[in-house]
């Protein structure tokens, strides 16, 4: 991991409660932290002028969508992004989605998941269930994005994307 | 006079011409008709007509003389109880379709399988799918020529994600009495290709007392490795982080652009064969089964290991599943005492002749242990295996952890929303 996302990620506050959607009463405590962490990275990114996203959830917390964008060569590019918890949260990562990118870069499954490098599954693994979807967002889809943005625009497949 | 003959000769041709089409195209339909009636009953004389009795009967047309001639030689006792057998399937890819593909053929009692995928052309350096099933759910397709290879084979299929909070609690429930006489399943196999989905089954599993194998290849596609997983018994998928083959290949210096994972059919048609071994010895009462075993295909070396469950394991229905099994113990040795020596037949757990901490290897017994004590010398993996990543931390620092807020969720969201 690059120091850029590690003193990113040392900024977001680590979550206390154990438990996934499955568990009813245990998922408030935890959607209350979640946001809580959300809330602090997205205010740490406009402090520092580097806003990226924004995402909110439906009513029960499990379904997120949002924006991301990223600037290269003074252009925006901005994709629609969404993800489910999945079941067996917070053991595993929620699976992030851009489904309008889908079929446009080999490093992605089908439906628009984007496909995590070698050190995401090992750092959250280590971390759970500490680590939540802010931490997610940090440390899969902005370094996932740093480097197939620049990739998807060189080979022209993005260009609708501009804002 | 003239006219009127050519007038005549004109209406003439003219009805000549209608009838002619109405001929044509009523003969054009006969031949139709007649060519799908024949299609049907080509279709119907390839398929064969269900078996009630597996036979040992030692005919070209007996579909299961080969397999039944098992027992004739002493490898088996009684095959046909495989009929009687429930297996699901989850992930119906490069393993998962051909294991299911090789349990149709040994006559296997009922099979679900579960995938959320479609067949696509990129599948195709991979056994099992056709390219004009390209656009398919990969379980339909699967069932349909599965199907025909085995009509005595139950097939049930489930097209969706099962580790999303929709699918979650059918998928739990269809282990729990999918069976073919409405109880729980034999076996869950797991050919699935991500973390994610492997924890999923992991927790369905500890949460039934459901025995599981779970399979998986490198995204190198040269090794592979297979797990046996008795809740309680055995080590669960949560015990200790994944034991994956040692490939000796650096990570970092692994060339990962443009792809996410490069897959062989060789690789992973030998690895659906060990898993499916494995099935079969563990149904069928034969041989040995391996609890853990990993394929080195650069070096074709072959490691076995066995894991016992962590008590300090972070699944909750892990630790019970443990205390269950601890209790199974004692009450049979308990029994064995009172009964005496030697003439009982016990009802032991399958291989318990094994004992659950005797390995092939030269290596003393592995144990998941403590987490905390994994990095110690006693816990290292069997030569050419290793944790996939180092497990996880068991404490942090209370001022890294989000404070506590008096607002509630519904604020949250709506602070969240302003700062858009």
């Amino acid at each position: 991991m690059d120091e850029g996302t590690k003193s990113v990620l040392q900024k977001i506050p680590l979550l206390r409660t154990n438990a996934g959607p499955r568990d009813a009463e245990g998922w408030n405590r935890r959607l209350k932290e979640e946001l809580l962490a959300v809330i602090k990275y997205v205010s740490n990114n406009k402090e520092q002028d580097r806003d990226w996203f924004f995402i909110q959830p439906d009513e029960k917390g499990i379904k997120w969508s949002g924006k991301c964008w990223y600037y290269l060569d003074q252009v925006r590019y901005e994709f629609e992004l969404e993800f489910e918890i999945p079941a067996t949260y917070p053991t595993t990562a929620p699976e992030l989605k851009l489904p309008e990118l889908d079929g446009k870069t080999a490093k992605m499954y089908r439906g628009g998941k984007i496909c995590q490098t070698v050190h995401f599954q090992p750092l959250w693994a280590r971390n759970a269930p500490h680590f939540g979807i802010a931490h997610a967002l940090a440390m899969g889809l902005g370094p996932w994005l740093a480097a197939e943005i620049p990739d998807m625009v060189q080979r022209g497949v993005i260009s609708s994307f501009a804002k | 006079m003239e006219e009127l003959t050519d007038e005549l000769r004109a209406s003439f041709d003219k009805v000549l011409s209608t009838l002619n089409t109405q001929a044509r195209e009523k003969t054009e339909s006969l031949v139709r008709s007649l060519k799908a009636s024949l299609d049907a009953l080509t279709d119907s004389a390839k398929a064969r007509e269900k078996i009630d009795q597996m036979s040992s009967e030692v005919t070209a047309d007996n579909p299961y003389s080969r397999l039944m001639a098992l027992k004739r030689m002493g490898i088996v006792e009684d095959y046909e109880k495989i009929r009687e057998c429930s297996i699901a399937v989850v992930g119906i890819g490069g393993v998962g379709s051909v294991a299911a593909e090789m349990l149709t053929r040994c006559g296997i009692g009922k099979l679900i399988l579960f995938d959320y995928d479609k067949v696509e052309l990129a599948n195709m350096n991979r056994l099992f799918f056709r390219p004009e099933q390209s656009g398919l759910s990969k379980v339909e397709a699967a069932k349909e020529t599965l199907v025909e290879i085995n009509p005595d084979v139950q097939f049930e299929t489930y097209n969706y994600d099962i580790t999303s909070m929709e699918s979650f609690s059918h998928f739990c429930g269809r282990l729990k009495e999918g069976a073919l006489d409405g109880g729980q399943l034999d076996l869950v196999l797991s050919c699935v290709d991500n973390y994610g989905a492997r924890m999923a089954i992991n927790s369905a599993c500890n949460e039934i007392g459901q025995t599981w194998m779970e399979s998986g290849v490198s995204e190198n596609a040269v090794s592979g490795h297979i797990q046996l997983m008795v809740p309680g018994k055995l080590a669960c998928f949560s015990c200790a982080p994944p034991l994956v083959v040692a490939s000796e290949i650096d990570e970092r210096t692994l060339k990962r652009e443009g792809v996410c994972a490069a897959s062989l059919p060789t690789t992973m048609g030998i690895v659906a064969g060990l898993l499916v071994q494995n099935v079969l010895k563990h149904l069928l009462n034969f041989g040995q089964v391996s609890e853990c075993l990993g394929y080195n295909a650069m070096k074709d070396f072959f490691s076995l290991m066995v894991l016992q469950p962590n008590p300090s394991c972070s699944d909750s229905w892990c630790l019970k599943q443990q205390e269950l099994f601890a209790q199974k113990v004692k009450a049979e040795e308990k029994n064995r005492a009172e009964i005496g020596s030697g003439e009982v037949e016990e009802d032991l757990p399958l291989h318990a002749e094994n004992e659950w901490n005797i390995v092939v290897e030269d290596d003393p017994v592995e144990s998941a242990g403590q987490k905390s004590e994994l990095n110690e010398a006693k816990h290292k993996p069997a030569e050419g295996l290793k944790f996939e990543f180092e497990p996880a931390k068991s404490s942090v620092n209370n001022d890294e952890l989000v404070a506590g807020s008096e607002k509630d969720i519904g604020e949250l969201m709506s602070q969240l929303d302003q700062l858009k």
